[in-house]
């Protein structure tokens, strides 16, 4: 099925939920709300003639001062069967940084889902195990954020401090000549 | 004869009055002799942390071929003489890496191979440690991104001209 029509089709089933339609290079792209986002993800993994039953990449977006809503979660779909493929795009608001997990349709959504509330901060309500998966337990902030100082914090990582504090107390045992 | 008699059994009187070392024995200093076999026999500990540890591993494999410098890859901080730190230190991971060099016995020897090693390269950013010098004693710097198997050995020839000139450093009891 050509992507034009998959869209159409998602707009058809769910009139309230799709904001916009947009299209680049022949890469059609869904705009959404948050609110039924497992229903519209449940519909396209299920019906049998769109078959979405790969979810190739889910990611976050932060569009900070250039679009409001400020973050969106984009689902990257791909028909194994069918050979298509759909963008969905949810948008997620800066107050309220919370979206429901598809880990229910999409078992590997798990870890992209966790990336993406390490890296953006946007919860996902119903996540089997919501932790962060690259940063430190501990460290604070979202790293991916636009409003995210590109060097990190003022304030060292005490992870990291305590390594730099255990080398200084060390360096007397060193070989020096 | 006005010398000093020395009165070692071992010595061969190969005509009257003199007396020759027997065959297959050196007299040296105990400084060359230990930083030789120091030098002759550095095996680094197997700890690779991104792309440098490719042209690491392909430095070791029998194209460049470090075992004819006697360098053999351990699997074991309690084993190893020397510490490579091969690619991008994170904040996350330098626990671990000062952890192995901790465990390493001494004497031990630190190589930053890369750029991102030696002083963070590009990644100057949140999750980078910006140079492995700030928590570690490094002994060569190989900068490349990455550096290519001759620079290495180059870098590996450096320490161990490093090590052949070390004085007294058996005499420290640790």
């Amino acid at each position: 099925m050509e992507p034009q029509e998959i869209a159409e089709k998602i707009k058809e089933r769910f009139p309230d939920e799709v904001i916009d339609i947009t299209s680049f290079r022949d890469q059609v792209s869904v705009i959404a709300k948050k609110e039924r986002i497992v229903d519209i993800c449940r519909y396209l993994h299920d019906d049998p003639h769109l078959h979405f039953d790969f979810l190739v990449d889910l990611c976050g977006v932060d569009y900070l001062d250039k679009k409001v809503p400020r973050f969106e979660v984009v689902y990257n779909l791909y028909s194994i069967k069918y050979r298509h493929r759909i963008r969905l795009k949810a948008q997620v608001p800066e107050d309220n940084p919370r979206i429901d997990t598809v880990t229910s349709m999409w078992a590997g959504a798990n870890w992209h889902e966790r990336e993406c509330f390490d890296m953006y901060g946007i919860v996902f309500r119903g996540h089997p195990d919501l932790r962060r998966i690259l940063m430190p337990e501990d460290w604070e902030g979202y790293p991916l954020r636009k409003d995210y100082p590109v060097k990190g914090p003022e304030k060292e990582w005490p992870g990291f401090q305590e390594v730099l504090d255990k080398a200084k107390a060390f360096r007397e045992f060193e070989w020096k000549k | 004869m006005g010398l000093i008699e020395i009165s070692v059994p071992g010595l061969i009187e190969v005509e009257k009055g003199t007396k020759v070392l027997p065959p297959n024995v050196i007299l040296t200093s105990f400084n060359k002799v230990v930083n030789w076999s120091r030098f002759s026999s550095l095996w680094p500990m197997t700890f690779g942390l991104a792309c440098c540890a490719i042209e690491m591993m392909t430095t070791g494999s029998s194209h460049y071929d470090l075992d004819r410098m006697g360098i053999i890859f351990r699997a074991s901080p309690r084993q190893s003489d020397c510490l490579i730190v091969a690619g991008t230190v994170t904040k996350k991971i330098a626990s671990v890496v000062r952890r192995v060099y901790d465990q390493m016995p001494e004497p031990r020897y630190v190589i930053a191979m890369g750029s991102c090693a030696c002083t963070g390269n590009i990644y100057n950013v949140y999750s980078v440690v910006q140079g492995v010098d700030t928590f570690l004693p490094v002994d060569v710097y190989i900068p490349g991104c990455p550096p290519r198997p001759e620079a290495f050995i180059d870098g590996i020839i450096r320490l161990q001209e490093k090590m052949r000139r070390e004085q007294f450093r058996w005499s420290h009891w640790r």
